[in-house]
């Protein structure tokens, strides 16, 4: 009875401190896999039965301190340019659930990296791999894609939407322009 | 003559840091014996000791060491303060001793510790109770008064020019931009880090923050003005001598607020102009291939996604602007002097000397780092 009342109270404590990793601050990370610039095919259009790679975990998604860098690098890079705070402007939206070039991780990965056709310019040796991952993650984030409790819960200026932390998640629909 | 006054600089707050934080007690330490040896040689000791206190005080960044007339009002009641405040502790902690010492000679007669209304006690108390309270007032009113004054001073540097040369300070996490505001587009200086001024003219400072609250602050000017985000602070001071001096972040900021710093420089009109006219001018052309190749490598990685170097296409507003970086005294916030090493280090991997840093690690090839290094250390 004793021993078991210790034990959950070890539990307990360990599960807490399975959030900590939550709030780890990675200066020098180890981006996912860069196996995810071939992971994405731009056509449904394949010989035989369709295949869909593995999807490749993000971990900064789960990350607060990369959500918020991320967060930091959308508009230092510019990318509020095109696609505003994430409502579209000459760029597509990012915070619906249209996703034109597929919204998995590695999908954005490399939509970022690769660019796309129409305006969407190729970010490769520019942006380092780990911020990459970072915008990524952040991108996402703008559909509810990250859990409520890392995402980042304040802007810096107006802004029209709920924060990242308030956003209902939407399904990731794949649709071609 | 840069790596000279920055050496100078270097050595003298090694010296000043030394004195402050690990050289006096043990320096105290060596003397006791020697003290305790002679008595009276103790005392000859003493005004030298007060000297050696004092030594701590000179340097680049110090409120005690006034290059101009607003540190010079600080310093100033600053000294006020801790002589009027020295003497208050020294006739307290007499009066206590002298109180100890009588309370005892009497405590032999038991009885005599029971209280009894002595024959004109009361008014005896009441009026040391009064001479008390007026001491007190009269000395509360002399530093209301006098910081009264010196906050009047401060601002009538403001008041006395209508047309200050003006530079716009933004706080970045963590390093200073700084830009030398013009009517005239063409004629603004952006900088980073380093702010030179001509000795004995009125400066304002502009101070604006990018992200969080930061403080302004060189001691050997001013006092501390803080740069808050949405809001434009602004702060005047005039350097008298000439001379290199030390500021920094005084209001923490995150990770790196301790190697938030930078450089006054305060020199003559003349080389002031000279400095201006030169930071002006667009960033030099490739001389020769090696520097080309530097450009290149500048250009297709990742540096130009957030510095600026003028007369290229490199025009990020994220990070420092490079233009004329090796005109500069240091490099990363006043974290390392500006040599080539230190650049090649910080370029590589700047998380190993400011972890946290916004500048990613670069790995970059030898042969593509030379060249980059080549090239920067050509931005005269």
């Amino acid at each position: 009875m004793r021993f078991s009342y210790y034990i959950s109270i070890v539990v307990a404590f360990s599960v807490l401190l399975v959030s900590c990793k939550r709030e780890e601050r990675g200066f020098r990370v180890q981006p996912p896999a860069a196996r995810a610039a071939n992971s994405q095919t731009l056509t449904d259009l394949q010989p035989g039965a369709s295949t869909s790679p593995a999807g490749i975990r993000n971990d900064f998604e789960e990350n607060a301190y990369a959500l918020s860098e991320g967060k930091r690098l959308y508009s230092a890079y510019n990318c509020n340019g095109c696609h505003a705070q994430g409502g579209g402007g000459m760029g597509p939206p990012l915070m619906d659930e249209r996703w034109i070039y597929g919204g998995k991780p590695e999908q954005v990965y490399s939509t970022i990296v690769e660019g796309r056709p129409n305006g969407m310019p190729s970010f490769r040796q520019k942006v380092p791999e780990f911020q990459v991952w970072q915008l990524a993650a952040y991108v996402r984030s703008m559909s509810g894609q990250s859990p409520k409790d890392a995402a980042p819960s304040r802007d810096d200026h107006l802004q029209g939407k709920q924060p990242e932390s308030q956003t209902k998640p939407l399904p990731v629909k794949e649709s071609k322009q | 003559m840069f790596t000279d006054s920055w050496n100078l600089m270097n050595t003298s707050l090694k010296k000043s840091q030394w004195t402050t934080a690990h050289g006096r007690l043990p320096s105290a330490f060596r003397l006791l014996p020697s003290a305790l040896c002679l008595v009276p040689s103790a005392f000859r000791l003493l005004p030298s000791a007060f000297c050696l206190l004092l030594s701590g005080c000179a340097g680049v960044q110090s409120s005690l060491d006034p290059a101009g007339p607003q540190a010079d009002h600080i310093a100033r009641i600053w000294w006020l303060m801790l002589f009027i405040l020295s003497a208050i502790f020294v006739i307290v902690m007499a009066l206590l001793a002298l109180a100890t010492w009588r309370r005892r000679a009497s405590a032999d007669n038991e009885t005599e510790l029971i209280l009894k209304p002595e024959a004109g006690g009361e008014s005896r108390m009441s009026t040391l109770v009064t001479t008390g309270v007026v001491i007190t007032v009269f000395v509360l009113f002399i530093l209301l008064i006098s910081s009264f004054l010196t906050g009047r001073s401060l601002h009538s540097l403001a008041a006395s020019n209508p047309q200050p040369l003006t530079i716009d300070i933004t706080g970045q996490q963590w390093w200073w931009q700084v830009k030398y505001e013009n009517d005239m587009p063409s004629q603004m200086v952006t900088t980073a880090n380093e702010i030179h001024i001509p000795v004995g003219r009125i400066v304002q400072f502009k101070l604006k923050s990018n992200d969080v609250i930061h403080s302004f602050w060189v001691p050997n000017l001013h006092g501390k003005t803080d740069l808050i985000p949405g809001h434009v602070a602004a702060t005047w001071i005039r350097a008298d001598r000439p001379g290199i001096y030390r500021g920094q972040c005084a209001e923490f900021c995150g990770h790196q607020h301790a190697h938030m710093a930078f450089t006054v420089v305060v020199e003559t009109e003349e080389q002031f102009k000279h400095w201006y006219d030169a930071q002006l001018l667009a960033a030099a052309q490739p001389a020769n291939t090696q520097l080309a190749r530097g450009q290149q490598v500048f250009m297709t990685s990742t540096c130009i996604m957030c510095h600026r170097i003028q007369g290229t296409d490199a025009g990020g507003a994220v990070g420092p602007d490079l233009t004329h970086v090796a005109s500069r005294l240091t490099i990363a916030a006043g974290t390392l002097a500006n040599t080539r090493d230190n650049l090649a280090n910080w370029i590589l991997d700047s998380q190993a000397i400011k972890p946290g840093n916004r500048m990613p690690p670069n790995p970059l090839n030898t042969e593509d780092l030379s060249a980059l290094l080549d090239y920067l250390q050509s931005l005269k």
